[in-house]
């Protein structure tokens, strides 16, 4: 492993929670994202995952208690503050504009002008020559820097999008589902330049539903579950199968498969013979 | 800031210089190649059955009619680019040319004093409707819709309230007024033909509208908040602001053909204008702009009223009856609507 521990956390959360109205999304998260680690937030859909990253990347303020970053107490009002402190996060729509070319987007909301006023104009060249560079840097070769966003493919895109945070000073990079809407092939793409973020020593963490991705590249693994913590363990304490039972629901999954062995099953026919072969299967698998 | 990232697959030598790749593709791709191709088609249509447009003075009047549309066509434009429409653009030409006449006349003052409060009061009226639109986010067809109707009301209401008429007082003999025609309505003798001065003032503006979009951080922000405004917020875009402004520039080309045709004609009728908005928008559309945003040309816009101007007075040169006038418009905008649209495809099937 390519483990350079840190002394202190990039990013910690010491049981944090929160509440919207009467809901609480969250409680009791307690994580510590390193640099040159990936840390896994695992968890099935409304389990808090996006309620995590939006306290991490300053979307929402947390309710209870204390988020360091750097180990030092921090709240964020505005997701601009977290990003001045290097806590990038590339959303799901990657904030790309799809008609419009692949420098442009590199640099959208950070371009760089030149000249004085009224005649400042954007350094055209310097800006795509960088964007070209940086992609390069991540492997991905575009026939044309000019084409657009819209017809790249999906990793590419992620990969722009990752690319992009980078350049722009993230030390700390969050991914949100980056691979939930890739095929195989797209996905291995994403999976090998979060590896080369690690390598570069920023702290990813990396947010999935999908167990055998995050076991691939993770370092840290935190399973979430109804907004509580079901398992957070290093990669060494853990195989794939123990991390997909708790992704599957862990402890209330083993209930039900207990209740499901008790139960006689009616007799239906062939269903009854399909029903009993994938009780068996999932037996083995776990 | 860069950070150094030796990714899975390092490159071996250097990376090449960006490519600079000038094709028949890149050509064929751009917004308004389509608009350029119907403005062939009509200008070789028209070019052959009235002899009398082919001279250079008649050409003159075709540029006069395409720049009166064009100069509000390539604010309509970066608008539409911005992802919005302003359908209250063709009576604000009207408010303005108004306001600086009514205030000028009632008032006593130096033309010039008319002019700038018409300024104020149509940079103004831009204001609201993008004000109207970010604060509640409805869509801009009802906002300016609004402001559209509200618009009209208020032209004929204050004019006939003020000066008894449904047209304002002839103010040629004012104070400044003369120079205020120098600036706005004059004309160039270049031999025997007569050129309007909006035509230059059409092409300097369509040629800042080009190096705005293309070559400056604001055009970005233009492309990015009508193609894909939540991204471009994430990325810290000024959205709302962008698209204000944008209200605000088809405001100010409002004002100066409002200023034209104050001068031009000494006098403004207060129901002028309504349908205007449409011509502007169809010319933008020719040139290649998205009705859903994110796309389009400055350039194209011009090319775009420059096939209205063809056509408007190749039909009167035609000889042909000029109650047709508006069915050919329609056909045009249909055929440079499907031209566009083939061409680009052809251009992504490469």
């Amino acid at each position: 492993m390519t483990t350079t521990q840190s002394a202190v956390p990039v990013v910690e959360l010491e049981s944090v929670g929160k509440s919207y109205g009467a809901i609480r999304a969250l409680r009791g998260i307690s994580v510590s994202v390193r640099s040159g680690e990936v840390t896994c937030i695992l968890g099935d859909n409304g389990a808090g995952k996006s309620t995590l990253i939006k306290i991490v990347a300053g979307l929402h303020a947390h309710d209870e208690g204390i988020y360091r970053v750097d180990g030092k107490e921090t709240r964020f009002a505005t997701p601009r503050q977290a990003l001045d402190l290097g806590i990038a996060t590339v959303y799901q729509d990657l904030a790309m504009v799809p008609l419009m070319p692949v420098w442009r987007n590199f640099f959208l909301g950070s371009e760089i002008s030149t000249g004085f006023r009224p005649f400042r104009q954007l350094a055209v060249h310097r800006m795509r020559e960088t964007a070209d560079i940086e992609l390069r840097k991540m492997g991905i070769e575009l026939k044309d820097i000019d084409q657009p966003v819209g017809t790249l493919s999906g990793g590419q895109r992620q990969c722009v999008a990752i690319a992009r945070a980078i350049h722009f000073g993230a030390r700390v990079l969050i991914l949100d589902e980056p691979t939930a809407a890739l095929g195989v092939k797209q996905s291995g793409v994403v999976l090998k330049y979060i590896t080369a973020a690690r390598d570069a020593g920023l702290a990813v963490i990396f947010i999935t539903h999908n167990p055998h991705h995050a076991f691939i590249v993770g370092d840290q693994f935190a399973v979430l579950a109804r907004g509580e913590l079901e398992l957070r363990a290093p990669r060494a304490e853990l195989t794939l199968q123990q991390l997909t039972h708790h992704m599957a629901g862990g402890a209330e999954l083993d209930a039900l498969k207990h209740e499901l062995k008790r139960t006689d099953l009616p007799d239906m026919g062939p269903l009854h013979v399909r029903t009993v072969a994938v009780a068996a299967r999932s037996d083995v698998s776990l | 800031m860069s950070t150094t990232l030796i990714g899975p697959t390092p490159p071996a030598t250097p990376p090449a210089p960006v490519r600079k790749t000038i094709s028949v593709r890149k050509f064929l791709v751009r917004p308004e190649v389509g608009s350029l191709v119907g403005a062939i088609v009509v200008c070789v249509l028209f070019f052959a059955i009235a002899p009398p447009i082919r001279s250079a003075a008649s050409f003159a009047t075709v540029l006069y009619a395409s720049s009166t549309v064009g100069i509000m066509a390539v604010a309509v434009a970066l608008l539409m680019i911005g992802g919005e429409f302003d359908l209250s653009a063709g009576v604000a030409v009207t408010t303005a040319a108004l306001t600086a006449a009514i205030f000028s006349f009632q008032l006593s003052t130096n033309v010039w004093v008319g002019v700038l409060v018409a300024l104020v009061v149509a940079l103004g009226v831009g204001w609201i409707n993008g004000y109207l639109l970010v604060r509640t986010n409805l869509p801009s067809f009802l906002v300016t819709l609004s402001t559209f109707l509200m618009l009209q009301g208020i032209n004929l209401a204050v004019t006939k309230t003020i000066t008894g008429g449904v047209a304002t007082r002839d103010i040629s003999d004012m104070a400044g007024f003369d120079q205020a025609r120098n600036i706005f309505a004059s004309e160039l003798h270049l031999g025997s033909v007569n050129l309007k001065i909006t035509v230059l003032w059409w092409l300097l503006f369509v040629a800042i509208a080009t190096f705005v979009l293309l070559r400056t951080t604001i055009g970005n922000w233009i492309f990015a908040s009508g193609g894909n405004a939540a991204g471009a917020l994430a990325v810290g875009v000024p959205v709302k602001r962008t698209k204000i402004g944008l209200f605000m520039l088809v405001g100010f080309a409002a004002w100066f053909v409002g200023m034209h045709l104050l001068f031009a004609f000494n006098t403004v009728q207060s129901g002028e204008g309504v349908g205007n908005e449409f011509l502007y928008i169809i010319a933008a559309v020719i040139g290649g702009c998205l009705l859903t945003g994110g796309y389009g040309s400055a350039i194209g816009s011009a090319i775009g009223a420059f096939i209205f101007g063809v056509t408007t007075q190749g039909i009167v040169y035609a000889d042909w009856n000029p109650d047709w006038f508006k069915f050919f418009l329609g056909a045009t905008l249909l055929l440079a609507t499907l031209v566009n649209t083939w061409v680009r495809r052809q251009a992504d099937r490469r």
